[in-house]
């Protein structure tokens, strides 16, 4: 292995720049760009997807372990010998490829509202 | 032992091994090392994640909680799946914005403080530890049943075989073993799904009618209720599993592994199709071997059900599926070790020698040198604690696991992501308070403790009730966090506007 001997004079340029941060600063005004418009709507939109749909996920997962601890409600057959169990569980995997493909597909549209905030907020500006 | 198991066997380690020898020769920096320099495509880095989280405890362990428990035993694929969406929604685009290398990397993205470092290191390590001590115990257990020889050659050939593949080949070895693995498993466990529901006459009907009275549970195998009986400790058990994954080192490892949060993004996709596929299969092996092998034989072979798949594929392939299956199991375990050493090797010598001793300033050659060492220290380590470990139980060991990652690291990088008030004391207050509570709450559990000789490690009565306290732990490391937080006025809200720039736009100079 010729591990490290090429490269001994390149001096941690890539783990200097986990610490400089206080010169970055000095270089971009962050704050600037949280406070610009485009930057809140993108932050609003983003709050406006992600915290109904986690709530949503989060309760109906957690209501399977709920009704199956304390309620007999899923136990009655719903498709042959099938219960409703089975269906929910089935339900919890068909909600979550959909919900996957639902993010990345509202994502992309992120993705060109940041793409617009690094152009005209940060290197624009 | 046949010959067949043995020409499978010879075949993944010389397979692994040729791998390992490709990625030695591009691994020169420490860059690669760590994340195979972020160059994983997002299907390969999806393949990967899948497989590291399809560890033998996944193939084996669920399967069998399947055919032994019906319904209850699923209930932890579940939570495995619907973990994804917990890592997606909240934690992998940030993360991969604000990271480098490390977990901490990404909470030093906010605060400078060596102690957050430290923390964060010293949670990722011991989640590691937990981890690979069961893995390896699985591991040695499993291949003793398999091929016959015994458990502490058995930790040994694996111990040997992961400590190479990181040595030499870090992550791009790593990542592609586990990419050949998952591909392998995937395979193994289609084939057996086919050949089960051909008995059941390709008909899901047919299936749970006749699973029905396949087993001496009768209706009640088909039912929640024959496992989990306690509902505050199943409740908790389900925190653990959706919260857990999203805080475990080696998974959000592999989000350093891709270019940008487009790609973390698809990788994430990729990994929920194949390991809800997966898990979706496991009701049909579980439900034939219940059928097909039976209770009796397949508690005779292992009491906690993990020999299910095998012997199911014995009894519909014969010994060639068989030996197929185990050599599967194998390569299984040996690319999840090799995951596993490779995050605690990065937290030892990313986090606490580059950037804590050396303060960022050690070289190329000398961060890969410590890497290496780190390596080869965590794969001994953990050898002589499996090797002692022999009599502990394994799911024990990953619920432990997955409880200190739901408690000491998820609450640490919400807030660091979200939190604008947060600040360093509410990081060390959020890890240490998660951290020691589940450390604690399951030292006191009756997992440790029982009243009946032999039930547990120790004699005595539970002090605490429930056998996984994520129910408990989890909201004490939110609670510490954000204690620390508004007990200490520090404050910094433009370190905060370039974490939330950054996390939200992936902008880097």
């Amino acid at each position: 292995m010729k591990v490290g001997s090429v490269y001994t004079d390149e001096r941690g340029i890539s783990d200097a720049e986990v610490n400089t941060a206080p010169e970055r600063q000095a270089q971009t005004d962050f704050v600037r760009v949280t406070e610009s418009s485009r930057f809140r709507e993108l932050m609003k939109k983003k709050k406006k997807f992600i915290v109904p749909l986690t709530i949503f996920f989060m309760v109906f997962y957690f209501m399977l372990p709920i009704l199956t601890s304390y309620t007999n409600v899923l136990e009655r057959p719903a498709i042959g010998d099938i219960s409703w169990a089975w269906i929910y569980a089935g339900a919890q995997f068909i909600m979550t490829w959909v919900l996957c493909t639902v993010y990345v597909r509202r994502f992309l549209k992120f993705d060109k509202e940041a793409d617009e905030i690094i152009e005209t907020e940060i290197k624009g500006g | 032992m046949s010959t067949t198991v043995i020409v499978l066997f010879l075949s993944i380690v010389l397979l692994t091994l040729f791998i390992t020898w490709w990625a030695a020769k591009r691994t020169t920096t420490a860059g690669e090392f760590y994340t195979a320099g972020g160059g994983l495509t997002g299907w390969q880095n999806g393949l990967a994640i899948a497989g590291d989280y399809l560890s033998a405890a996944s193939f084996l362990g669920i399967a069998g909680m399947i055919a032994l428990f019906g319904f209850d035993g699923f209930f932890y694929s579940i939570g495995f799946l619907i973990a994804y969406l917990v890592v997606m929604f909240l934690v992998a685009e940030p993360l991969r914005n604000l990271g480098k290398y490390t977990l901490a990397d990404m909470i030093n993205s906010r605060f400078d403080a060596k102690k957050v470092r430290a923390a964060a290191a010293f949670s990722t390590i011991t989640i590691v530890i937990f981890y690979m001590i069961a893995q390896l115990v699985g591991a040695g257990a499993l291949i003793q049943l398999l091929f016959g020889i015994p458990y502490w050659i058995a930790v040994l050939i694996v111990g040997v075989m992961m400590t190479i593949y990181v040595l030499f080949g870090g992550m791009t070895a790593t990542s592609w073993v586990q990419i050949v693995k998952a591909v392998l498993l995937m395979l193994g466990t289609v084939v057996i799904a086919v050949l089960v529901f051909a008995r059941f006459d390709f008909s899901v009907m047919t299936m749970f009618s006749e699973v029905k009275t396949a087993t001496a549970h009768g209706e009640a195998f088909l039912q929640p209720g024959l496992k989990y009986t306690v509902p505050l400790d199943t409740i908790s058990l389900m925190l653990a599993l959706v919260l857990g994954t999203a805080g475990l080192p080696h998974i959000l490892m592999r989000f350093f592994t891709v270019k940008d949060a487009k790609t973390a993004r698809s990788s994430v996709v990729t990994a929920t199709w194949i390991v809800g596929i997966f898990y979706i299969l496991t009701i049909f092996l579980g439900f034939g071997a219940a059928a097909f092998v039976g209770h009796e034989a397949i508690v005779a072979a292992n009491p906690a059900g993990n020999m299910a798949a095998p012997l199911l594929a014995e009894a519909l392939g014969g010994d060639l599926l068989m030996s197929f299956v185990s050599a599967v199991a194998f390569a299984t375990i040996l690319a999840v070790v090799a995951g596993l050493v490779l995050t605690g090797a990065s937290a030892f010598a990313h986090d606490i020698y580059g950037q804590i001793i050396k303060k960022g300033q050690a070289t190329q050659q000398q961060e890969m040198k410590a890497a290496r060492q780190a390596s080869l220290w965590v794969s001994v380590f953990s050898i002589l604690l499996a090797l002692g470990a022999q009599s502990l139980n394994v799911a024990f060991l990953v619920s432990l696991a997955f409880c200190v990652a739901a408690s000491a690291n998820l609450p640490v990088i919400l807030y660091t992501i979200y939190w604008k008030r947060f600040n360093t004391t509410g990081a060390i207050t959020a890890m240490l308070f998660g951290l020691i509570s589940a450390l604690v709450l399951v030292a006191v559990s009756p997992n440790v403790l029982s009243p009946e000789a032999g039930a547990a490690m120790f004699v005595g009565e539970p002090l605490f009730p429930l056998t996984n306290p994520a129910i408990v732990s989890v909201p004490l490391g939110f609670l510490g966090g954000w204690l620390g937080t508004i007990l200490s006025k520090e404050s910094d809200a433009r370190r905060f506007a370039e974490v939330s720039v950054r996390a939200n736009t992936g902008y880097r100079e």
